[in-house]
């Protein structure tokens, strides 16, 4: 039997999370010698190359592409975690969420104080991403396992959470792994 | 005031006296009734009903129903601990709680009370409601966007500080919490020593300048939920 797969992406978060993932230290040694990095950030891998056992989502769903990849996602992994607050509740980037989305473009593109945009137009290539009316956390988006909170979740959350999974034991976090910060 | 009888909190004979809530009665014996509208010292209020117990099969909160003799709580049963975790989680969704860059964060009841229910996300639709700010005090803001209309700043403003600096206003949705004057906190009596200001068990009304001063891992609720110091009580007189 192959070693199962993992993937992994960030959709509208700060790659913070994956940050912590590589945190778990020299536990990196030990989880290459159980899973398989496949569509990943950290592996560089683009595209799924096949069912993954857990897939781990950072970030909520800011524009159409995310959304897109986190369906990909949900499509391809058995287990799939949202870690991280924005991907449970939508983080900093849903700060904009009780602004209208045509006043944060005006801010961000016309009116702030620091802009210099001569032409006056709002970025609208068709490569870039159309933004949604707001951040959606990743479970209204798709059916969403499990979560690990944390901005980021700690290093040793995401270990535990992952052995357990890869060990066939439930996920019982002890009281010092779920923080909001 | 000496009278006292006994009633009963998950199989366990607790002592009460007349004119004691449940939740008073619990907590000189040791046991934590989780709450958040409640502090010790202001009119019970009954808003948040995060005490909710089962008295005698019914649902009640712990903080505004008087105790008596041979009553049955449920207070730490599966059923309970459940209506208590989707309120919090509804005072999560129907607020703007960032809890990643909040001040008031590991020293927050309502943060303390989802870590100790082990809340992982809320079960609800985020409503991201519009809500204001007013910085306009210079020792204390109030963001209402953490607000969670618990009433205690309007209690301890009215009952201990003897000001009437905060009241609600609105209805349903609507409901705020405002302050006594035509424009902004600048204009009211409100004094950063006040018993209202303390009495803020979120991050809404904060002193400026005091943020971030305990470190992460030295803050009340890093290492032991909510409620602990009560339990504690309990297991210091069994010993």
């Amino acid at each position: 039997m192959g070693k199962a797969k993992i993937a992994t992406t960030s959709l509208a978060g700060c790659f913070g999370c994956h940050m912590s993932l590589l945190d778990i230290d020299e536990r990196i040694l030990e989880l290459i010698e159980l899973v398989d990095f496949d569509k990943s950030p950290i592996d560089d891998i683009k595209t799924f190359s096949g069912r993954c056992l857990v897939g781990l989502v950072e970030g909520g769903c800011c524009n159409e592409e995310n959304v897109e990849v986190l369906k990909s996602f949900r499509e391809h992994c058995e287990i799939l975690i949202s870690f991280g607050d924005c991907a449970i509740m939508g983080g900093i980037p849903a700060m904009r969420n009780t602004i209208p989305l045509q006043e944060c473009l005006d801010e961000a593109y016309i009116n702030g104080p620091t802009v210099y945009n001569p032409s006056g137009e709002v970025p609208n290539d068709p490569e870039i991403p159309l933004l949604l009316n707001r951040v959606y956390p990743a479970h209204e988006v798709v059916r969403i396992d499990y979560h690990l909170p944390g901005c980021p979740p700690p290093a040793d959350t995401i270990w535990e959470a992952l052995v357990a999974l890869l060990s066939n034991k439930p996920l019982d976090l002890p009281y010092e792994l779920i923080k909001y910060d | 005031m000496s009278e006292t009888f006994t009633f009963v909190i998950d199989d366990k004979e607790i002592e009460g006296c007349f004119g004691q809530t449940i939740l008073e009665a619990a907590e000189e014996a040791g046991v934590y009734i989780p709450r958040l509208c409640h502090l010790k010292g202001l009119t019970p209020f009954g808003s948040c009903r995060v005490c909710t117990c089962m008295v005698n099969g019914r649902a009640m909160a712990a903080c505004t129903q008087p105790a008596a003799p041979g009553m049955i709580v449920e207070n730490a049963s599966e059923r309970v601990t459940e209506i208590r975790k989707s309120l919090v989680e509804m005072l999560f969704v129907e607020g703007n709680h960032f809890c990643m860059f909040c001040e008031r964060s590991g020293d927050c009841e309502l943060q303390g009370l989802a870590y100790r229910f082990g809340i992982a996300a809320p079960r609800y639709p985020y409503l991201f409601p519009e809500r204001d700010l007013d910085a306009s005090h210079d020792d204390i803001f109030i963001d209402r966007n953490r607000c969670v209309l618990c009433g205690r700043c309007v209690r301890a403003s009215r009952e201990k500080d003897g000001k009437h600096v905060f009241g609600f206003v609105g209805r349903g949705p609507a409901k705020r919490v405002q302050v006594n004057a035509e424009a902004a906190l600048a204009e009211t009596k409100v004094a950063v020593t006040d018993e209202a200001v303390a009495a803020c068990p979120v991050g809404a009304i904060l002193k400026k300048r005091t943020a971030y001063r305990v470190p992460v891992g030295e803050r009340r609720y890093d290492h032991e939920p909510i409620g602990s110091d009560i339990e504690k009580r309990r297991t210091a007189a069994a010993e």
